[in-house]
C-alpha cells in the first residue's frame, strides 16, 4: 500500500483583509446623558473618552454623570412610572417593546459595527450573535407584557417601580437588552448605566428608544464610572438593583443594599468547568473548548475556563486543540475573518498577562498559538496551560481572557467533585455520548447552566444565572420575569 | 370606472378559482350584488388538505421564535391595509365604529399570539419527578392539519381568533369562511400571502358551510376540527369526526383569546431517559 | 494484506455530533474571501475541477466537445488554467485520451458498475481493467453501500483493495455515496475503511442522487484524512462531487481544506471538485473581480 509521502508543492493561500464597511455608521463626537427622552449635559460638565481597543484611537466623548444627574434620572423614571407607564395596559407596553425590537433589527448592521469598534469583539460575533440576540430579547419579552398572570398563576404580579441597572463591557448591547426588556415588560421604568469602556451601543439604543415613541422617562441612560454606579445603588428611590459584573463589585453592592427595601439580582463571575469524557464526540468537543474559552476573547462570565479531560483521551484532545488554535485569527475586530478580537482595555490586558505570568511561575506548561498579532492595540494570543492542578491559582481565579487551564481526571465522581470544588457556580459543559451520563451530571453539577455536547449557547427563552458566588437570580425565559415583579 | 375585485379562494399559496366553476352572489341589505364568491366544492377541500399536509413539515419545524416573528409581520401588514378591511366590513353592513373596533381587535389578536409562540411551551410543559432513575419530560407538539369553520356572524375577527392560535402552535389550516360575510376572509388571505407565511400553511375556501364542512369533518387526513356551536350541523360533524378520531374543538361562548386556545390544538409527548447514578454520591462542597 | 475478520478493531468508532458539525461548518461559511485571496482561490478551483459527463446518452461527439472546453475554458482571456481532469464512462476513455493528448488534463473513468455498484466482483474488475487498458489515469469506483449498511465492513474493504490492485498505475478514487450512507458516523466509518484499503482519494458522491456533496459530509471526510495523516504521515486526496455549482461554495470548501489539512493539500494532486456547471460560475466571478462588472452567461461557452 505505497503512498506518496508529503509533497510540499501545495499552495500557500492567505486570506486577504476583509474589512466591514463603516461609512454608513453614524456616531456623534460627544454624547450627553439620556434622561426623559432628552439629551442632557452632565451637571459637572465632565466627559471622558471611549477608545477603540484595536487601535487605541478615541471614538467619542461620553458624559460623566454624578449623583445630581443620577437623581434627575431617577426622578424622571419615577414620574414616568407613576403617571404613564403603570397606567398602560400590558398589551400597550408590549407594543412598544415589539417596536423597539423591530427598529433594532433594522439598524442591526450599524449597531454591530459600533459594538466591535467600542468593545473589541470580532464583527462576526457582534453581527451574528450579540445584535440578533439583543433584538430577539426585546421581541421575546414584548410578548410577556400582557401575559404575566400565566407566568404566575393565582398570584397578582405587579411591577416593583424603578429599577437601577448596571451592566458590564463584555456584551454591551446584549446586556442592556437583558436588563431593559424584562423590566419594561413587567411594568417598571429604568435607569441604566453602561460600562465606562463601552457606552456607545447603549446610547444608540437610546436613540432608537426615542424614535420608537416610548414615553419619556421610561428608560434613562446615565453614563459614567464606578461612582455613577454607586450613586444609582445608593439612591433611596430605587426599588430594584440589577447588576452584572465582577463578584467583588457584586458583594459591594449587596452590602450597600443590605437592610434596605431594595431587591437585587446579581450576575457575577465564574470559573466554569468544561468536562470531556473519553466517549465524547472528540472533534466537536474540541470545537466546544474553543467556543467555551476563545469566544469573545474569553471575556465571558460563563467561559469554560477550566478544561477537565479524561486522562485516556487527554493527549489526543490537546493535540487536536493545539491544531485547531492555529486556524484562529487574532486581529482587527472589524475584519470579517477575525476570530479573536481586541482585549477590551489596557487594564484587562494587564490583568490577563499577570495571570499568565503566575501560571508559568506556578509550573504549568504554557502553549500559545503561533499567529501574528497586531503591533498596536490590546491583543492576547489564545493560551493553554497544560498540567494544571486544582490548587493552581489559574485554576481558581477568574482570568477573563483567552486563557484555558487544563486538568485531567479519571472517574465520573472525581470530576464532579473537582468541578464543584469552587466558590463559583455559573456554568458547566459536559461532553459524552451517553445520555444517561449527561443527566447524571446535570443533576450533580452545582451550576446554573449546564451545556451538554455544546457550549456558550444563549437564547432569550432560556434562563441564565449562577449558583453560589456567581450570583443569584435568572435572566431570560419565564424565570427571568420574577426578578422584576412583586407577587401577592 | 372602478376595477372590481375578483374574489378567489386561497390554496397552496395561490389564488385559484373553485375547480367546480360555481359561484354565489353576495347581496347587500338592499338586494344589490356586492360581489360573486366562489362556491367551493369537495375537490377544493381535498386540494386544500393536500396543501396543508404538505406545508405542515416546514411550518412546524420553524423555530417558535420565527413563527412569532411571522405572526407579528401579519399584524404589520394588516395594520397597513386597515382601510381596505373597513371598506369591506361597511359594504357588508357593519357600522363604521364597530368595523374600526373589529379591525383593531384583529390586529391586537395577532400581536397577542405572536407573543405566545415561544412561551406557551414553557408554561404548559413539565419535567416530571418520576420515582425511578429517569429524566422524564412532557412537551407539546402541534396536532397537524386543522380544519376551521369560521364563525358565521363575523367577517374578520372570528376567523382570526380561531386561526391564529392554531398557527401559533405550529399547525396548518383549512379555513371555511363565513358564508354571508366572506369578503374579509379573502382579503385576509392576501395579507397572509404578503406576510412570509409559506404557501399551504393557511388555505381559505368560500362557499356553503353545509356543503364543505362535512367533507372536512369526514376527511381522514385532517387531525382536528374547530368551530363554534353549530347545532344540528355540529352534531353530524361530530359523528363524521369519529372515523379517524379527529379532535373536535367547539367554542360555544364567542370569541376568546388565551393560552387554552393554543393548547387545545397540541398533543402532549412524554419522554423518558435514564439518569446514570455512579457511587450514589451527590455533591461535595 | 491479511485483515482480521473482526475488522471493527481497526476502525476508530469515533462518535460524531451532527449539531456540532453543523455549527463548525456554519463558521467556515463566515470566512470572507476577497480580492487577491479570491483571485487566487478562483484560479485554484478551476484547476481542481474534474469536468464530468456521465449520461446514458453520451456520445463521442459530446465527450470531444467537453474535452476541448477542459483546456480552453475561456480563451478570450489570458491566465485561465485548464481543469484537472475529465470524468467519463469506460466506453469513452479512448475518445477522451485522444482528445486530450499533449495536454495536462487527465482522464478519469468511473467503473465497478457505476453508479449503483450492484454487480459481481468479476464484472467490477473487468469494468476497471477495461478503463485502465484504454488509458484512464484515474479510476472512480463505487463502494457496495448495501453491504456497508448491512454491517459487512470486511466485504467493503476487500472490494476496494481488489479494485486498487486492478488499477495498476492509475490512481483510485473511492466513491462513498454519502447520500445513501445518511449519517455522518457512517461517512466517517466508510472513509476510514476506504483509506485503510488503499484509496488515493475518497470521494463523496456519484452525483446521481441527492444529497450529494454537502459541507458537512466533506468536513467529516477531511477530518478522517487528517486523523490518518497524523497517525501515519500518509496523504490521501479528497473529492466532493455533485451540488457544488457556485464559486462561493467552492471557495468555502477550499477554506476547509486549508484550515483542516493545510496548504500541502491545496493542489489538484490532492483535491478535486466533481462538477459540471461550476466552471462557468467561477469564470464569471473571476472576470467580475478583474473588470468590476457583473457578468452574463451569454459570454461564456457551454461545452
Amino acid at each position: 500500500m505505497a503512498k506518496k509521502k508529503e509533497s510540499p508543492q501545495g499552495t500557500e493561500w492567505n486570506y486577504s483583509p476583509s474589512p466591514e464597511s463603516t461609512t454608513h455608521v453614524k456616531l456623534e463626537k460627544r454624547y450627553a446623558l439620556f434622561i426623559n427622552n432628552e439629551w442632557v449635559a452632565p451637571s459637572s460638565k465632565a466627559y471622558f473618552p471611549t477608545l477603540n481597543p484595536a487601535n487605541e484611537t478615541v471614538i467619542s466623548e461620553i458624559a460623566w454623570a454624578n449623583d445630581k444627574d443620577v437623581d434627575k434620572a431617577v426622578r424622571a423614571a419615577r414620574k414616568a412610572y407613576q403617571e404613564v407607564w403603570s397606567k398602560l395596559s400590558g398589551a400597550e407596553r408590549g407594543k412598544y417593546l415589539f417596536r423597539i425590537a423591530r427598529m433594532m433589527q433594522e439598524k442591526s448592521r450599524e449597531l454591530a459595527v459600533i459594538e466591535s469598534m467600542d468593545c473589541g469583539k470580532p464583527i462576526r460575533e457582534s453581527r451574528d450573535m450579540d445584535i440578533p440576540l439583543a433584538c430577539n430579547h426585546f421581541f421575546y419579552y414584548a410578548g410577556w407584557a400582557d401575559k404575566l398572570e400565566y407566568a404566575f398563576p393565582t398570584k397578582n404580579p405587579k411591577p416593583l417601580g424603578v429599577a437601577g441597572q448596571i451592566i458590564p463591557w463584555n456584551f454591551p448591547l446584549l446586556m442592556a437588552a437583558w436588563k431593559i426588556a424584562p423590566a419594561l415588560a413587567a411594568g417598571n421604568t429604568v435607569v441604566l448605566k453602561p460600562a465606562e469602556t463601552t457606552s456607545l451601543t447603549a446610547l444608540k439604543l437610546a436613540e432608537i428608544i426615542k424614535e420608537s415613541g416610548l414615553p419619556p422617562g421610561v428608560v434613562n441612560i446615565v453614563t459614567g464610572h464606578g461612582d455613577t454606579g454607586a450613586a444609582i445603588v445608593n439612591h433611596p428611590d430605587i426599588d430594584k438593583i440589577a447588576f452584572t459584573g465582577s463578584t467583588n463589585v457584586g458583594k459591594i453592592i449587596q452590602r450597600s443594599v443590605a437592610g434596605t427595601h431594595k431587591k437585587t439580582t446579581l450576575e457575577l463571575g465564574g470559573k466554569s468547568a468544561n468536562i470531556i469524557f473519553d466517549d465524547a464526540p472528540i472533534d466537536q468537543a474540541v470545537e466546544g473548548i474553543v467556543n467555551g474559552i476563545f469566544f469573545n476573547q474569553g471575556h465571558v462570565c460563563c467561559a469554560g475556563s477550566r478544561l477537565f479531560v479524561q486522562e485516556n483521551v487527554a493527549e489526543e484532545v490537546i493535540r487536536k486543540l493545539k491544531h485547531r488554535m492555529e486556524s484562529l485569527y487574532v486581529g482587527d475586530p472589524l475584519d470579517k475573518n477575525t476570530d479573536i478580537g481586541a482585549i477590551n482595555s489596557k487594564e484587562q490586558l494587564d490583568t490577563i498577562n499577570r495571570y499568565i505570568k503566575i501560571g508559568i511561575e506556578e509550573g504549568a506548561e504554557i502553549h500559545q498559538s503561533q499567529c501574528a498579532i497586531p503591533s498596536q492595540g490590546f491583543f492576547c494570543r489564545p493560551t493553554l496551560f497544560i498540567g494544571v492542578s486544582q490548587s493552581h491559582t489559574i485554576a481558581q481565579e477568574e482570568i477573563f481572557g483567552p486563557v484555558l487551564s487544563i486538568q485531567t481526571f479519571r472517574t465520573v465522581d472525581e470530576v464532579i467533585q473537582k468541578a464543584n470544588n469552587t466558590p463559583y457556580g455559573l456554568a458547566a459543559g459536559v461532553w459524552t455520548d451517553k445520555g444517561s451520563r449527561i443527566f447524571n451530571l446535570t443533576t450533580q453539577l452545582k451550576a446554573g447552566v449546564v451545556w451538554a455536547n455544546t457550549y456558550n449557547k444563549f437564547d432569550p427563552v432560556s434562563p441564565f444565572g449562577g449558583y453560589k458566588e456567581s450570583g443569584f437570580g435568572r435572566e431570560g425565559g419565564l424565570h427571568g420575569l420574577g426578578a422584576y415583579l412583586k407577587l401577592s | 370606472m372602478e376595477i372590481l375585485k375578483t374574489y378567489k379562494i386561497y390554496i397552496g399559496g395561490s389564488f385559484p378559482r373553485t375547480e367546480s366553476g360555481r359561484y354565489y352572489p353576495l347581496k347587500s341589505s338592499r338586494g344589490e350584488t356586492i360581489a360573486n364568491l366562489c362556491l367551493s366544492s369537495r375537490k377544493d377541500v381535498r386540494n386544500a388538505v393536500v396543501a396543508a399536509r404538505k406545508a405542515f413539515g416546514t411550518w412546524s419545524e420553524k423555530t417558535a421564535f420565527n413563527r412569532g416573528q411571522i405572526l407579528y409581520r401579519i399584524a404589520e401588514i394588516l395594520e397597513g391595509r386597515k382601510g381596505q378591511f373597513l371598506e369591506e366590513l361597511i359594504k357588508q353592513g357593519i357600522g363604521r365604529k364597530a368595523a374600526e373596533k373589529e379591525v383593531q381587535a384583529s390586529i391586537d389578536c395577532l400581536v397577542y399570539y405572536a407573543g405566545w409562540a415561544d412561551k406557551y411551551v414553557a408554561v404548559a410543559s413539565s419535567v416530571n419527578p418520576v420515582s425511578s432513575n429517569h429524566f422524564n419530560f412532557s412537551t407539546l407538539e402541534p396536532m397537524g392539519v386543522v380544519g376551521i369553520i369560521a364563525p358565521q356572524e363575523s367577517s374578520l375577527l372570528g376567523l382570526v381568533s380561531m386561526l391564529i392560535p392554531a398557527l401559533c402552535g405550529g399547525n396548518t389550516a383549512i379555513v371555511l369562511a363565513s358564508e354571508n360575510l366572506p369578503l374579509c376572509a379573502v382579503t385576509f388571505a392576501e395579507v397572509l400571502h404578503a406576510s412570509d407565511v409559506p404557501g399551504g400553511v393557511v388555505n381559505l375556501l368560500t362557499g356553503s358551510i353545509h356543503e364543505t364542512a362535512p367533507v372536512l369533518a369526514a376527511h381522514m387526513d385532517v387531525n382536528a376540527l374547530v368551530s363554534e356551536n353549530l347545532g344540528e350541523l355540529g352534531k353530524s360533524l361530530s359523528v363524521a369526526c369519529v372515523d379517524n378520531l379527529k379532535r373536535y374543538i367547539q367554542y360555544s361562548s364567542g370569541i376568546t383569546q388565551g393560552l387554552h386556545e393554543i393548547i387545545e390544538l397540541q398533543e402532549v409527548k412524554t419522554t423518558w431517559h435514564p439518569i446514570e447514578k455512579i457511587g450514589g454520591a451527590t455533591s461535595s462542597y | 494484506m491479511s485483515i482480521p475478520r473482526d475488522f471493527n478493531l481497526l476502525l476508530s468508532n469515533l462518535s460524531i455530533d451532527k449539531v456540532g458539525v453543523e455549527e463548525r461548518v456554519a463558521r467556515f461559511q463566515t470566512r470572507s474571501i476577497k480580492n487577491e485571496a479570491k483571485h487566487q482561490g478562483l484560479k485554484m478551483v478551476l484547476n481542481m475541477i474534474d469536468l464530468t459527463t456521465l449520461e446514458g446518452k453520451d456520445t463521442p461527439g459530446k465527450v470531444r466537445q467537453m474535452c476541448y472546453k477542459a483546456h480552453h475554458l475561456h480563451d478570450t482571456h489570458s491566465g485561465i488554467p485548464s481543469v484537472a481532469a475529465v470524468c467519463v464512462y469506460p466506453t469513452m476513455v479512448g475518445i477522451a485520451k485522444e482528445a486530450l493528448k499533449n495536454t495536462s488534463v487527465k482522464v478519469a473513468s468511473v467503473s465497478t458498475a457505476f453508479p449503483a455498484g450492484q454487480s459481481s466482483m468479476e464484472v467490477k474488475l473487468t469494468d476497471t481493467r477495461l478503463a485502465v487498458d484504454r488509458g484512464a489515469d484515474e479510476i472512480d469506483m463505487v463502494i457496495s453501500r448495501g453491504k456497508f449498511l448491512a454491517g459487512d465492513y470486511a466485504f467493503v474493504f476487500d472490494e476496494i483493495a481488489a479494485i486498487k490492485e486492478a488499477c495498476g498505475p492509475a490512481r483510485l478514487k473511492v466513491i462513498l455515496e454519502t447520500g445513501e450512507l445518511s449519517t455522518l458516523d457512517n461517512v466517517r466509518k466508510a472513509s476510514e475503511i476506504a483509506i485503510l484499503a488503499g484509496a488515493d482519494f475518497i470521494k463523496t458522491s456519484t452525483g446521481k442522487i441527492q444529497p450529494a456533496a454537502t459541507m458537512q459530509v466533506t468536513y467529516t471526510m477531511l477530518m478522517a484524512i487528517k486523523d490518518h495523516y497524523d497517525k501515519t504521515g500518509l496523504m490521501v486526496g479528497m473529492k466532493p462531487a455533485g451540488g457544488i455549482s457556485t464559486s462561493k461554495l467552492a471557495l468555502h470548501n477550499l477554506v476547509m481544506v486549508k484550515e483542516i489539512l493545510g496548504s500541502a493539500w491545496l493542489s489538484n494532486e490532492w483535491f478535486r471538485f466533481g462538477a459540471s456547471s461550476l466552471a462557468n460560475d467561477v469564470l464569471m466571478q473571476l472576470l467580475k473581480l478583474e473588470s468590476g462588472r457583473y457578468q452574463s452567461s451569454d459570454y461564456f461557452t457551454i461545452d
